[in-house]
């Protein structure tokens, strides 16, 4: 058996050496970008059934990002809806025979996570400033500012690794009971495997808003009113 | 006889056997409070699941890291190399 450490390489383009994990990401980013395209062509005040069906999903999208932030969807629609379809899709793809989910390989979730942590950093300067943002390390007070470091290091890290573990080990597992017991099987474990991926997808999107948020209330000179302030957040997650 | 391989597989399946015990008993007592919580407060059940399933995958995440760690001694072992 493979290890899932591993990662297949398909061809080479001069020193560059193209897995098959990457080939899936760029038909998916493919797929995603084309579709998004063709889908919100034609626009129209009196949505069709298509239009309608687009618009619930970014009206759910909006719902979740102001439930977990308490602030207006807009700035993180983009980053947080694309993270979260991208990831489901890709999770997703294990159901297409023969191809192995790109997410269940260490590289793309680093990437992921590596784009998480640089989103928190730009939304952060963004909301305060380079100064509030550094400031941002010693709340509540000096005492704090290596374990702050620390923390905004390893929840990157236990994201990437959260992903890579629950994806990777269903493919793992399928594989196994599929080499154990034939065909049909492994059936209820994929069926599974879609709840998990879906979960992951939304608890990947959901975190990534959740430390976005935290920089961003950190950051921020004051508060620009109470209500948003006083909503409890999980900071500390 | 090289005990490296033997010692190495053994220490993946205790890793795994033990580090699920932990987060099994912990996820265990997070859907019983957030049941508990449903169950008094019906109208907020979209939050509560909301940070449960958020709480899950961070209890769950310990268990994940058993599991990382046993694919790294039986897969990239460097006493193995």
């Amino acid at each position: 058996m493979n290890s899932p450490l591993d990662s297949t390489v398909l061809f080479q383009i001069g020193p560059v050496q193209i897995t098959q994990a990457i080939v899936t990401t760029w038909a998916i980013m493919a797929i995603l970008v084309i579709g998004a395209f063709a889908l919100t062509r034609r626009l129209d005040l009196r949505p069709t059934r298509r239009q309608a069906a687009l618009e619930m999903m970014v009206a759910t999208l909006d719902t979740q990002i102001t439930e977990t932030t308490g602030a207006a969807p807009t700035p993180y629609r983009g980053f947080i809806g694309t993270l979260f379809l991208f990831i489901l899709v890709a999770n997703w793809s294990s159901l297409v025979p023969g191809i192995d989910p790109p997410t269940a390989q260490l590289e793309t979730d680093a990437a992921l996570a590596v784009l998480v942590f640089m989103s928190v950093i730009w939304f952060g300067i963004r909301a305060g400033g380079v100064g509030g943002w550094l400031k941002s390390f010693a709340a509540p007070n000096p005492v704090m500012i290596p374990l702050n470091i620390l923390q905004s290091l390893t929840r990157v890290f236990s994201m990437f690794v959260r992903l890579f573990g629950n994806v990777m080990s269903g493919v793992f597992v399928i594989g196994i009971v599929a080499s154990l017991a034939g065909l049909l099987v492994p059936i209820p474990l994929m069926a599974l495997d879609l709840l998990t991926g879906l979960v992951q997808a939304y608890i990947f999107a959901v975190l990534a808003m959740v430390f976005i948020t935290s920089a961003v209330e950190d950051g921020a000179p004051s508060p620009p009113n109470a209500d948003i302030a006083a909503s409890p957040t999980k900071k500390d997650s | 006889m090289d005990y490296a391989p033997l010692a190495s597989i053994f220490c993946a399946a205790f890793a795994v056997a033990f580090g699920a015990i932990g987060p099994a008993l912990a996820e265990g007592r997070a859907v019983a409070a957030a049941m508990d919580a449903i169950a008094r407060q019906p109208d907020a059940a979209n939050t509560i699941s909301r940070t449960l399933f958020v709480g899950l995958a961070m209890i769950e995440t310990t268990a994940i890291y058993c599991l990382v760690i046993a694919l790294l001694l039986l897969f990239a072992n460097p006493l193995l190399a």
